[in-house]
């Protein structure tokens, strides 16, 4: 027996009158996963986050929830509840009121004693014992975020949905409540469904990152996967930080391909797409494959500019004559990493198998990025 | 004015023993007595419009409440709380107010609350200003030339007339206590429509989509979120125009044929027809009193049930 997908999209778009805010989208979230919807502003995450909430219908496609299609369902009868992007928690209301809130409204009527029974499991649950006659407006951000967490996870909804839940928050707190949604998520057992525009904490929290751009999903796959084996040259510059190095097919023999870089250098890399000789191809490499040494061996030579030193390692960019700048981190302990200074000729060496070739998109900007938007968008 | 000396005085006042930094002190003091300066300058004419207008009749008039009605008219001075012991004579016309200003304040709100949520919530946004135009528009031509023009159209040649031309006979609109409801409706409701559309609109949409994902039906959600949370416009509606309808006896005279009188009658008859100006003092006291008590509870009971810090009537 296969599972039933706790959230199923078949074929959704959605459209804002000329403008397409979600393309043709098919995506499974298997039940109990903790899925994380990541990408740049306006690729359509949100939407999708609200068309399973209820507060958009899909244009064209389905969405189910739990095997049902939703189409017609309003939100308040669709067995999911949200955590808003600032928490919308009700301001005429307490603490307490605000979690039994989702409580209240269930027929049949649940009785007082069993309700603020729940609300105070639930206050307990996100370490706000005794909180529950607080005012919205007396607690911290991050009050305020558990108070949201309680309220939508008292009513035992079968999907939990977090529209940039931690973007409010300051940088620790934000790592403190990533691991506690994460431990939360595995207490509990329902489906976490998490939108965000930060890849790290996407690549921290989730069991599975939906990379997606101009509307449609890029790359569905585990944190690790995404980060090591991205499907196109967007998932490989949007996660994690990355040095893309253009060059021309020289050379192909079955998963590889021979690189000829602009300085006349040839590399060895990994494609994940067919490829041809003499396309123009980026090659991604990611800062920890690269190695520095002292000048003399093979690789690519190049001077220190910048240290930038970071407690635990250190990047440094270095300026390749005819590549450009590229970006490599060094584990600060072995100490491997201190032995260059700014202005210090070095030589870069990678591992076999970390280079990336991907297909260039069409016309040959100077900004990666850039193109490969609007690639994707057209 | 001695030139050479004014120049020297401050200096000579301070003598020196200052310790250093106190020049900045110094200045930073004038700075702030120019500051202070201008904030006086630019209070002023609201402060005498306030004491010429407001504060001086309204001391005025408390002490003609506590003197004597002049033998042929106006006001005696004395000390007597006579006219206050007086206000049972006025009782009916108290309790006609009475009943007439909440009556017609909740008439009002009625009817504005469904027109405020739809202008703030649901109407299309480049219809809006239109729209509030269209509420605010009317308020411009004066209350009198509106309340006349009901009285033609609930008239004997006005609807009724219609309705007797197709077959309806002898309905009467005018002179009756509908047809003051409704001149108090249609007069004051801009008053009511706009404190609510104003707390409508300020009202955070997330909110209700909150409450619809935790599983609250469109009544539950108004009832429970919408509701509560535009109490504050409510209840400045509410207050705004029940104030103005304790002094309201234009209206009624006019739709309502005179028949049953009301404050504004009272006080009009006492200090312009029978020129018992310390009775009429001492019933226009207390309708002040009354009118700052409603205005107090009003304001309590909205902050208590929205949750506000703060409510601001106007």
């Amino acid at each position: 027996m296969t599972a039933v997908p706790d959230i199923e999209f078949r074929a959704v778009t959605k459209r804002y009158g000329a403008v397409t805010a979600v393309s043709g989208i098919d995506l499974a979230i298997p039940p109990a996963a903790f899925v994380a919807l990541l990408g740049p502003s306006g690729c359509g995450k949100t939407t999708c986050l609200r068309m399973i909430g209820g507060f958009e219908q899909p244009s064209e496609g389905q969405v189910l929830i739990r095997g049902r299609d939703m189409a017609g369902t309003p939100p308040y009868r669709r067995p999911v509840n949200m955590v808003f992007q600032q928490y919308a928690l009700f301001p005429h209301l307490d603490v307490e009121e605000n979690i039994s809130y989702g409580l209240r409204q269930a027929r049949p009527r649940l009785s007082s004693r069993e309700i603020s029974l729940k609300a105070g499991e639930a206050l307990a649950m996100v370490q706000l014992a005794g909180y529950g006659r607080r005012k919205i407006h007396e607690l911290s951000g991050g009050q305020q975020q558990r108070v949201a967490l309680a309220r939508a996870l008292v009513n035992k909804p079968a999907v939990l949905l977090l529209d940039e839940p931690l973007a409010a928050l300051d940088k620790k707190l934000r790592t403190d409540m990533q691991i506690e949604l994460q431990n939360l998520q595995r207490e509990i057992g329902i489906t976490f469904v998490l939108v965000t525009h930060d890849q790290e904490e996407a690549l921290s929290m989730s069991d599975f990152v939906c990379v997606m751009n101009g509307g449609r999903v890029v790359q569905l796959g585990q944190p690790s996967e995404i980060y090591d084996e991205p499907a196109d040259l967007f998932v490989a510059d949007f996660v994690g930080k990355t040095n893309l190095l253009s060059g021309k097919v020289a050379g192909l023999s079955g998963d590889l391909v021979d690189v000829a870089l602009a300085d006349g250098t040839v590399i060895s890399a990994r494609k994940r797409v067919p490829l041809s000789r003499g396309e123009a191809v980026s090659v991604s490499l990611r800062p920890e494959s690269l190695s520095l040494s002292a000048p003399g061996g093979g690789g690519l030579k190049g001077i220190v500019r910048n240290r930038i030193f970071l407690g635990s390692t250190a990047e440094y960019a270095i300026e390749v004559q005819s590549i450009g700048s590229l970006l490599t981190k060094a584990d600060h302990m072995t100490g491997r990493g201190n032995l260059f200074k700014p202005g210090e000729p070095v030589a870069i060496g990678f591992a076999a198998g970390a280079p990336l070739a991907f297909p260039q998109p069409k016309n040959n900007g100077t900004n990666q990025r850039e193109d490969q938007h609007v690639k994707i968008l057209s | 004015m001695s030139g050479p000396d004014h120049k020297s005085d401050p200096g000579n006042a301070t003598g020196g023993q200052l310790p250093a930094g106190s020049e900045a002190a110094f200045s930073m003091r004038g700075t702030l007595l120019r500051k202070n300066l201008m904030t006086a300058l630019l209070l002023a004419p609201a402060t005498l419009w306030l004491v010429v207008f407001l504060v001086l009749p309204f001391v005025a008039i408390a002490i003609f409440s506590v003197g004597e009605r002049a033998p042929e008219g106006g006001y005696q001075a004395a000390f007597t709380l006579a006219q206050y012991a007086n206000l049972p004579a006025r009782a009916t016309a108290f309790w006609n107010t009475m009943v007439l200003a909440p009556v017609g304040a909740f008439a009002c709100l009625l009817v504005a609350y469904p027109v405020a949520y739809y202008l703030a919530l649901r109407a299309p946004e480049r219809w809006r200003l239109i729209l509030l135009a269209l509420v605010v528009i009317p308020f411009w031509t004066s209350l009198l030339m509106r309340t006349y023009a009901w009285m033609y159209v609930l008239g004997g040649r006005g609807i009724p007339a219609l309705l007797a031309y197709v077959g309806i006979e002898d309905v009467r609109l005018i002179n009756t206590p509908g047809a003051v409801l409704l001149g108090i409706v249609y007069g004051y409701l801009p008053l009511m429509i706009l404190p609510i559309y104003v707390s409508l609109e300020r009202l955070d949409r997330r909110l209700l989509e909150a409450s619809a994902d935790l599983g609250a039906t469109p009544l539950s959600t108004f009832f429970g979120v919408t509701l509560r949370l535009s109490l504050p416009g409510v209840m400045t509606g509410f207050s705004l125009v029940m104030i103005l309808l304790l002094g309201e006896y234009l209206i009624p005279t006019l739709l309502g044929g005179g028949k049953v009188f009301f404050i504004g009658n009272a006080l009009v008859d006492l200090f312009l027809q029978s020129r018992n100006w310390p009775f009429g003092s001492a019933i226009a006291i207390t309708l002040v009193l009354v009118s700052v008590v409603v205005l107090i509870a009003a304001n309590r009971i909205s902050a208590r049930l929205s949750g506000a810090r703060r409510v601001d009537l106007i």
